[in-house]
């Protein structure tokens, strides 16, 4: 007979083996799904994992990492903060919307002005969007304690129709031949988050995530409100006695996230992908819950964690194309990875015992 | 604008249909949250039954055997879940959310042979000389199995709940499992059926949607119908009927909204479209504070040694 016990205190050691665990399963589960599929699962893995990185074409994929990897690591880090408060924003999809309608927005305002300024505003413009999104599960949380997993949600498909509406109307480009979608801003000199260094990927939003891991990391480990978010987490009568005020920290969460999901939109569609059309949304905010957890809600950790689920979203288009593996597919290895990540997770605050149960 | 196209009788009808995916969702989740548990995985339940009915439809020719394939699909589906939360005491929001996103993309790669397909038709009940009642008939009595099957299922829940042995442990599995496991009741495996129960319900309403409400298969084709019903169980304080009263309030602004933007009204048919989502948030906010209702261990991971 097996029986579970808990531990006294987590294992440090089974929380970062848990991430590579559930990396390992993932790829012999979906290995077997590619088979089921009637793919080689070998070649299938191999064009997923090792392609993207060394294979013939990397230097053609590699400058990707960065460009998929930026907006999953933005929107992560915010969502890893709520998080790890229990306070769930799972509508960074939608944030991620408004901050590139807002930003978007903001920068063809000008149009065809030149300034130095307009992509600042238009960062600010993006923050904003993001930020004013989540600020409406947030404040009706403080306010009326309504759910903040079902306001944040709902306002995606609300999300959703307003950028279908925007690209249909009011964004539409009036020299686009009746075709939805907007301006592209890349051909927008000042409104342009271009390459900083031509070639590697590198863009503003990429910067903007790397300063946003060590935010979060000295939050975290140095400033009190970090250390509100983690005791509210792990213990929240604790947390009332240390003196955190719950409704400031759902705000504080909510809103930075918003903001960092803003921001990743505005840096996607004045960047990669240039214009605001009916489909520009990806998925990045529900690919980046999974980030959040698998990088443990750690800044360093969501770090790697968005690099790895970039290097699928690669490998997956390579896959796609080479192998004719079903797009779906790698959405299926995503959904596969968090599964994994949970139920590893089990040996992180608990160990196994062998031999019969104690009567207690 | 034409309103006089909307013909009130055929309208009002279509309340039924709207309504009942969002009853099978939303009383399989009361009875899952009743017994304790969270499960935010009813959006993915729902779109693994709408592929599973959809495709055993298609191939069997049978809409029935397709239902029932709907409900299997849910129900297997949510045992992933209720191995996540109840064997690997995995947080219960972070296995749902698991649950929707993989059961989103895994009904995508089982429904590629199937865009553009036609599913068989399912036929309405014959209730003879009932359904020529003028107005009465085709309200009430012009529609397929299904729609009453959901509200039946709606009675049994509510009876087996309020009446019955199982009911009362499931209740207090829910309320507070630690006295509950105290006094014999096996927490877990309740929880395990109860995961079931709500996996096999979402499943037919996935099912619903694709074989009768629309009736093809698309990718993604839910559209947060179970984000919706998950909403319409606290709309509901865990009560079987007012889920009966908040799914046919909830279809007929679907339907609404749908006949408006087919009457061409002068707003834009992007807003209509999130109407449903808005007044979803409004009516939240307007019932949360009565969440005294919910049931005590709602979300609360169970270790028997703790």
């Amino acid at each position: 007979m097996i029986t579970v016990v808990k531990r006294p205190e987590p294992s440090r050691a089974f929380s970062l083996a848990a991430p590579l665990l559930a990396v390992l399963a993932t790829m012999v589960f979906g290995g077997l799904l590619f088979a089921l599929l009637g793919k080689d699962p070998l070649a299938a893995i191999v064009t997923i994992f090792w392609e993207p990185l060394f294979g013939e074409f990397a230097f053609f994929y590699r400058p990707q990492l960065l460009i998929k990897g930026a907006p999953l690591v933005l929107i992560a880090i915010g969502l890893s903060l709520g998080f790890k408060a229990g306070i769930w924003n799972i509508g960074a999809e939608g944030q991620y919307i408004m901050g590139a309608l807002f930003g978007a927005g903001a920068g063809l305002a000008f149009y065809p002005a030149e300034s130095i300024f307009i992509l600042p505003l238009m960062v600010l413009a993006g923050a904003f969007g993001g930020w004013i999104w989540a600020m409406i599960p947030a404040v009706l949380k403080v306010k009326f304690g309504t759910n903040e997993i079902l306001v944040s949600l709902m306002l995606v498909y609300v999300a959703e129709q307003f950028l279908a509406s925007m690209s249909l109307g009011l964004l539409k480009n009036p020299e686009g031949f009746g075709f939805p979608g907007s301006r592209n801003l890349q051909q927008y000199p000042s409104a342009h988050n271009a390459e900083l260094i031509a070639g590697t990927g590198m863009h503003w939003g990429v910067v903007a995530a790397m300063i946003a891991v060590i935010f979060a990391y000295v939050l975290l480990a140095r400033h009190r409100l970090g250390f509100a978010i983690r005791v509210t987490g792990q213990a929240p009568r604790a947390a009332a006695f240390a003196g955190v005020r719950p409704a400031r920290l759902v705000l504080f969460c909510l809103g930075m996230s918003g903001l960092l999901a803003g921001l990743a939109g505005m840096f996607e569609v004045s960047g990669p992908a240039g214009q605001v059309t009916i489909d520009f949304n990806v998925g990045y905010g529900f690919t980046a819950i999974i980030v959040a957890f698998l990088g443990r809600l750690h800044p360093v950790g969501i770090l790697l964690a968005g690099l790895l689920m970039a290097l699928t979203y690669i490998g997956g288009d390579i896959a796609q194309s080479k192998l004719g593996l079903p797009a779906a597919a790698i959405q299926v290895f995503q959904g596969m990875l968090l599964f994994f990540l949970l139920a590893f997770d089990l040996f992180t605050n608990y160990r196994l015992r062998l031999g019969r149960t104690e009567v207690a | 604008m034409d309103l006089s196209a909307i013909n009130p009788i055929l309208f009002v009808a279509s309340f039924f249909v709207a309504a009942t995916p969002l009853i099978f969702a939303a009383t399989g989740e009361l009875v899952v949250e009743k017994s304790g548990v969270l499960n935010l995985g009813v959006e993915g339940m729902m779109i693994m039954g709408a592929i599973c009915g959809f495709a055993t439809a298609v191939e069997s020719g049978s809409p029935l055997l397709g239902f029932a394939a709907a409900a299997a699909g849910g129900a297997a589906l949510s045992l992933l879940f209720a191995f996540l939360t109840q064997v690997m005491l995995a947080n219960q929001v972070a296995s749902g959310l698991a649950l929707t996103l993989f059961g989103l993309g895994f009904s995508a790669l089982l429904g590629q042979s199937y865009v553009g397909v036609k599913p068989p038709r399912m036929a309405d009940l014959d209730f003879g000389p009932l359904s020529d009642i003028p107005v009465l008939g085709p309200v009430f009595f012009s529609h397929d199995l299904i729609v009453y099957l959901g509200l039946g299922l709606v009675v049994v829940v509510w009876a087996v709940l309020k009446f019955t042995r199982a009911g009362l442990t499931l209740r207090a599995v829910g309320e507070n499992h630690d006295a509950a496991h105290a006094l014999g009741f096996k927490v877990k495996r309740m929880r395990t059926l109860a995961i079931m129960f709500g996996g096999a319900c979402a499943g037919l309403g996935g099912a619903y949607i694709s074989l009768i409400r629309v009736p093809q298969w698309t990718e993604g084709m839910t559209a947060g119908v179970g984000w919706i019903a998950l909403a319409l169980v606290v709309f509901a304080s865990w009560r079987p009927f007012r889920v009966l009263l908040g799914a046919y309030l909830f279809g007929g602004l679907v339907q609404l909204q749908l006949n408006l933007q087919g009457a061409g009204v002068a707003i834009p048919v992007e807003y209509l479209a999130m109407s449903p989502y808005v007044f979803t948030i409004v009516v939240l906010v307007f019932l949360s504070r009565s969440r005294s209702s919910a049931p005590g261990s709602l979300g609360r991971i169970f270790h028997a040694s703790s």
